[in-house]
């Protein structure tokens, strides 16, 4: 059996974001990258099916981005994936999901991969579309949102969650594709023997260039911050002046408080 | 300009936010066609041509056969837009119509810009602005963005059917009710959540003094029921409990879309938050930029003097 796990590396969401030169992306200066947490969770899911069929199938972790992306797959590696595969691309960001999902599922054409896990979203771009669109073009049955997992016998069980926390629970054939949801699982923290052991893990190198052949069928136009709709009051500064303003806006506001 | 709106049923009702979706083409502006697996005894109260797909034949959760009824609607009809809302149908559909049609998709749409359309990014904290290429274009809107319109009429009313052969590849077992509630937030007059912010587990009591104080009941932001912090009947947003208290303070709490459109209704709203620019205070009419582990015990121990 094999499992392909996609992940992109998004930055830190409590960071600032500014535009860069181009004006349509944020600037990456001063940024710290960590693993989109959705995709955090395909990891964990991917890595304990590879446990409950007794270390059977080989999990290939994949990232499309620049070098720095290497990071997000070695902590992969660390947390059980087997292989990593990054596909070098420095300027990833420009790509839309459409050419991300096209080259994904170019490296994927001759693998044969059993089972793919996405995350739903990126938390930067959050288009929720890469995962979906690479089971298109692989024509592997695919569904999106899992809040539960099972496979049994070339079968997997989907738990997927709806609005208001309703599920509806679905079956697919393998070969299928599944996108992540939060809370799908409790991602583990690879431990130091887990660190040391993934060093010598492969990681395979493929340019872009050799698997994407689409031309983009968005522009990105502009990327700012929303207009401030928000009439509302900011209190800064030190701690027991915030308290008595808060409570001096709360009893002339609310009748809450007396 | 014609634009194809793709409504949504659940237990043969059309869902209320598909009419967000004629608030959205009269902003394009665009002429509506609908498209709606359903049935007939339940059509969208609209004029104009509403194709119909019957769900004892196509089912609610099969969206391989939904995206073929799709593509031979977009077939007869040659719309300039395709558009869905990005709710758990949408954004499951979505990308199966663009792979189908080879065209571009712009997810979550909040505003027609003069050129192009504005998307949420970076976990809502910022704006872009995207231009499709090519035609038709696959749009999901974000939930509440655009306002609930119902154009009345009687629906000139069209079967379509699609090839059902194979029957798709995911199989519908049912669905499974939401969770108990356990707490109702709905009738508290105060609310004091958690959100990550709060760091740890045993934080949860430092919120819970602050929900005391104020006579109020604990909510909580996703992750912090996820993590198992707290249980599922505190959650607070789609997919936990919508609340409307006098009194909402969030305390590490970002403002994702989601929880937002659980609480965004509340009559006051107070934020604690360390990062001044979290999208929260979109909406809060107090923005207390502080460390909510120095801020929330600094005032219950003011409140209960
Ligand atoms: C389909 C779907 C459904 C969802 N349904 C829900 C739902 O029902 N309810 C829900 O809440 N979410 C829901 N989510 C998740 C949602 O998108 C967000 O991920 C979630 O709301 C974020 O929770 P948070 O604000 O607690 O955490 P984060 O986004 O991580 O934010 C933590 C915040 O705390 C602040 N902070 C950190 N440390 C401190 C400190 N010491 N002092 C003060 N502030 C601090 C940070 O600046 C940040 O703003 C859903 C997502 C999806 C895709
Ligand atoms: N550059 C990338 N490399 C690998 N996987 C990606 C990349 N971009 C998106 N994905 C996958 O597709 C999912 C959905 O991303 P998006 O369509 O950007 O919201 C993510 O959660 C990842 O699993």
């Amino acid at each position: 059996m094999k499992i392909l796990v996609c992940i992109k590396q998004v930055p830190d969401m409590e960071s600032r974001f500014r535009p860069d030169a181009s004006g349509v992306w944020y600037s990456e200066i001063d940024m710290a990258f960590r693993v989109n947490e959705y995709d955090e969770y395909a990891i964990e899911e991917a890595v304990r099916l590879k446990e409950k069929l007794g270390g059977e199938p080989e999990l290939t972790v994949l990232s499309l981005g620049p070098d720095r992306v290497v990071e997000g797959i070695k902590k992969a590696l660390a947390m059980g994936c087997d292989r990593g595969m990054h596909v070098q691309d420095s300027a990833s960001q420009l790509k839309d999901p459409w050419q991300i999902a096209s080259a994904i599922a170019a490296s994927a054409r001759g693998e044969n991969y059993d089972l793919i896990f996405t995350g739903l979203q990126s938390q930067d771009r959050g288009s929720a579309q890469v995962g979906t669109m690479v089971a298109e073009l692989l024509e592997y049955s695919c569904a999106t949102t899992a809040i539960g997992f099972e496979y049994a016998d070339g079968s997997v069980t989907v738990k997927r969650e709806l609005e208001g926390g309703l599920r509806a629970v679905v079956r697919l054939k393998t070969p299928a594709l599944v996108t992540c949801q939060l809370g799908l699982n409790q991602p583990r923290y690879p431990t130091l023997p887990n660190i040391m052991k993934a060093k010598k893990k492969e990681i395979l190198t493929i340019p872009v260039s050799e698997l994407l052949h689409e031309e983009p069928r968005t522009v990105m136009a502009g990327f700012y911050a929303p207009a401030k709709k928000g009439t509302g009051v900011v209190l800064e500064g030190d701690v027991a002046d915030q308290v008595d303003k808060l409570i001096g806006i709360l009893k002339d506001k609310t009748g809450l408080l007396r | 300009m014609k634009a194809l709106l793709i409504a949504e049923c659940r237990d043969g009702k059309i869902l209320d936010y598909s009419y967000e979706l004629f608030g959205f083409a009269a902003q394009l502006p665009a002429d509506a066609v609908v498209l709606l697996v359903g049935k007939e005894g339940e059509l969208p109260e609209c004029g104009g041509t509403v194709y119909l797909a019957d769900v004892a034949k196509y089912g609610e959760c099969n969206p391989d056969l939904h995206k073929r009824v799709v593509l031979a609607a977009v077939e007869r009809e040659k719309p300039d837009y395709v558009v869905l809302m990005h709710s758990s149908y949408g954004w499951d559909l979505a990308p199966r119509v663009a792979a189908g049609l080879k065209v571009a998709q712009l997810s979550e749409v909040v505003a027609v810009a003069e050129d192009g359309f504005e998307l949420p990014c970076c976990s809502q904290k910022m704006r872009r602005k995207a231009k499709p290429v090519g035609s038709p274009v696959v749009l999901t809107l974000q939930l509440g963005a655009f306002p609930v319109v119902k154009p009345g009429g009687a629906p000139a009313l069209q079967r379509i059917d699609a090839d059902a052969e194979g029957e798709g590849k995911v199989e519908f077992l049912g669905y499974e009710p939401p969770p108990p509630k356990g707490v109702d937030l709905g009738r508290a007059e105060v609310i004091v959540s958690a959100g990550r912010g709060i760091g740890k587990k045993e934080n949860i009591e430092v919120i819970a003094a602050l929900a005391r104080a104020l006579g109020g009941e604990v909510g909580a932001s996703r992750p912090v029921v996820d993590s198992g912090w707290i249980d599922a009947g505190h959650q607070v947003g789609t997919t936990g409990q919508t609340v409307s208290p006098k009194l909402y303070v969030a305390c590490g709490i970002s403002g994702a879309i989601q929880h937002l459109a659980g609480m965004k209704k509340s009559g006051f709203i107070v934020a604690v938050n360390k990062d001044k620019e979290a999208p929260i205070g979109e909406v809060a009419d107090v923005l207390v930029v502080a460390d909510v582990m120095q801020f929330v015990p600094a005032l219950t121990a003011k409140l209960a003097k």
